[in-house]
């Protein structure tokens, strides 16, 4: 088992015949993921070529590509301008779940797709915008996170940080992980910390989850609430930001201390306060889920 | 990017919002030629960034143009919470009958735009929220619908607006909504919104925080920058297209992705405490790429940082290679010559880090030394950053 993504899914790239899209659409290919189609308005008729001989088809459409190939997995590498139609395409075909990576789109944008989402009855998981994706090491590979770091294993990882996501599964690489995904640092993000760790608590694969947050909103306040309610498995914290000056965005668009909320403090304190065990460097995140794997 | 109340009432008075507005000063010769055009009593305003302006003396009502002179030269060039002020708008003075509040904001937590309103206006919201909760309406508008003079006149409703100013008023919240979506707007807030003796609803002061991801689609944004108030290194970096912000530690920090090099700041102000005290001096995020071309923009604006003593370059390479950074590294450090002068610690994990790290050792460059993890590499660039103070 995994979260979200297994090694049934079927995966369809929108922008596949983008630099970036075709790049990564070979390197998900090379880590054994079932990419079925790409989708650029246009194209139709082209094909993308992968390792081994794989031909991947392009569609005009999402629409088209979900119904000749049946694939329940988009992944956006559309740019930002183009992204919320894109995105609305995904949800209209009702593919299950749709992966954003896309960097920089305007907040009204993903507002928009995501109350689209909702209106729709969220047939359609969104991860992201602004997010390196999901991998279910072992079985399939949605996004830009390398596949070779680690193994499958029995940790699951929720992160709103990509390199930081790396790191971890590269500290932890000798367990393995369930699934690890990456909701990315926008304000509005379609999976939230709390939907991941709902998942991983429901995931037999899963024996325990490291949950990386950072500056910015109250997302991490809102998941440590539900982990003392809900959460039964071991929860190990990471917080990145205490050194962040306030008014200042770093690096991600969610990324900032607004007067005296959003800060790494009060994040941590939370986490603590519902019984995580939170690190204060990442490799001291590491070491208390060793020690819990360890003891298990 | 938060601008200032002149510029955002510019911006409601382009999309209709009635608003109290005169011109901008900067100098008090200039502040008595507007306050003679407007005539009468005017109000001087320090333009600054920042709240409680009133009570720190940035805002004074003038009978004359003699006094608006006299206003604007004791508030040019005031310290308001550490911003200083190079800017007043002198405002038309304005009878107030009845002051409001009301904003359209994003809301993080609930993935939505919310409404906020409340009949009692004038001091600021957080006190508000804090003292009168009740009094502060709270309505989440839906993206995919907005607001029609329907949604309006319910919004003012529930926050307890006189009946006799819902109908002129809702006509105003539809064009500040029509602002906040057409400007890409996070956050459009009137406060005071007054009811003036004339019986006209005005904005009298305005807050307006943009989203700088449509700077694609807002052509206008990029004139609203504030560029005096810019770092000079935050100016440069933003030239060269990197993800830069300057703090005021002594140890320059270098890696990939936000969340990693957010995180390499906490662990440098950690290993700081054994040495010293010394801390992260910038935020620098090179992103994917690390292209020895970034790499020596990036480590330029660093050096160019005089409180700078040592650099930690922490890199994981994820699709980034290690050999395509430690060819960066050696490159850029050429390309720098004579200019870098400051020792660089630099850790690699990750893809092809073997490559990454034989690359710089056969470079052996004096000024480099390798780490094996990110906490060892804070620590030696913590230490180096010290025993050069």
């Amino acid at each position: 088992m995994a979260i979200f993504l297994s090694e049934d899914s079927k995966i369809l790239v929108q922008g596949i015949t983008g630099a970036e899209g075709t790049r990564h659409t070979r390197r998900m290919i090379a880590a054994g993921t079932n990419v079925v189609a790409g989708v650029t308005p246009g194209k139709a008729g082209q094909t993308v070529d992968g390792d081994a001989g794989v031909s991947i088809p392009v569609f005009d459409s999402v629409e088209q590509a979900v119904r000749t190939t049946a694939a329940d997995v988009s992944v956006v590498f559309v740019p930002a301008r183009f992204a919320k139609a894109a995105v609305v395409e995904a949800i209209d075909a009702e593919v299950s779940l749709a992966v954003v990576l896309t960097e920089g789109i305007p907040v009204h944008d993903t507002a928009a797709f995501w109350a689209y989402a909702c209106a729709r009855g969220n047939r359609t998981r969104i991860i992201g915008p602004n997010c390196p994706g999901i991998i279910s090491p072992g079985q399939s590979n949605a996004g830009i996170i390398p596949a070779d770091i680690t193994k499958r294993g029995r940790i699951g990882l929720v992160s709103k940080s990509g390199t930081l996501t790396y790191q971890m599964m590269y500290e932890l690489r000798d367990f393995g992980f369930s699934t690890c995904i990456g909701i990315g640092g926008d304000p509005i993000v379609g999976t939230t910390h709390i939907d991941a760790l709902a998942a991983f608590e429901s995931d037999p694969e899963t024996e325990a989850i490291v949950m990386i947050g950072e500056i910015g909103g109250d997302a991490e306040e809102r998941a440590a609430e539900y982990i003392k309610a809900n959460i039964t498995k071991p929860v190990v914290g990471y917080i990145a930001g205490f050194t962040a000056p306030e008014g200042k965005t770093m690096g991600h668009a969610g990324a900032i201390v607004s007067g005296s909320s959003g800060t790494a403090a009060a994040k941590q304190e939370a986490l603590q306060a519902a019984g995580v065990k939170v690190g204060r460097t990442p490799s001291e995140a590491a070491s208390l889920m060793r020690q819990i794997l360890l003891s298990h | 990017m938060d601008l200032f109340e002149y510029q955002a009432k510019q911006l409601f008075a382009a999309h209709g919002v009635p608003v109290g507005l005169g011109e901008v000063a900067d100098t008090p010769e200039q502040a008595r030629a507007v306050a003679e055009r407007i005539g009468g009593v005017t109000v001087v305003k320090a333009q600054v960034k920042a709240g409680g302006r009133g009570k720190a003396g940035g805002v004074k009502v003038a009978k004359t143009p003699a006094e608006a002179y006299e206003h604007a030269k004791a508030i040019l060039g005031m310290d308001i919470k550490g911003h200083t002020v190079h800017r007043v708008l002198v405002d038309p003075g304005a009878q107030i009958e009845e002051e409001y509040y009301f904003s359209f904001l994003l809301d993080r937590s609930n993935r939505t735009f919310l409404a906020m309103a409340s009949a009692e206006g004038g001091m600021e919201i957080e006190e508000l929220a804090v003292q009168r909760p009740d009094a502060l309406a709270r309505v989440p508008i839906d993206a995919t619908v907005g607001v029609d003079l329907a949604k309006a006149t319910e919004i003012l409703t529930q926050a307890n607006f006189p009946a006799e100013v819902i109908a002129s008023t809702a006509d105003t919240v539809v064009k500040l909504w029509e602002t906040f979506v057409q400007q890409d707007a996070t956050l459009v807030e009137i406060n005071p919104l007054a009811r003036v003796a004339s019986g006209d609803v005005l904005a009298l002061d305005g807050k307006v925080s943009l989203d700088e991801n449509a700077n694609f689609r807002q052509a206008g944004n990029e004139d609203l920058e504030d560029k005096d108030a810019a770092d000079p290194l935050e100016a440069k970096a933003k030239e060269k297209h990197l993800n830069y912000v300057k703090l005021d530690g002594e140890v320059g920090i270098i890696g990939n992705g936000a969340g990693l090099v957010m995180s390499t700041l906490d662990v440098v102000a950690y290993a700081g405490e054994a040495h010293g005290g010394v801390k992260p001096a910038n935020f620098l995020d090179i992103g994917g790429g690390a292209s020895a071309e970034v790499m020596a923009n990036g480590l330029d604006i660093i050096l160019g940082d005089p409180s700078v003593k040592s650099v930690f370059v922490n890199v994981f390479g994820g699709i980034t290679s290690c050999d395509a950074v430690a060819n960066g590294i050696v490159t850029a450090l050429g390309m720098l010559g004579a200019a870098a002068t400051k020792p660089l610690v630099v850790r690699l994990d990750g893809n092809n880090v073997e490559e990454g790290r034989r690359i710089l050792n056969e470079a052996a460059h004096p000024l480099v030394t390798q780490a094996d993890t990110m906490d060892d590499g804070a620590d030696k660039a913590a230490q180096l950053a010290h025993s050069a103070n």
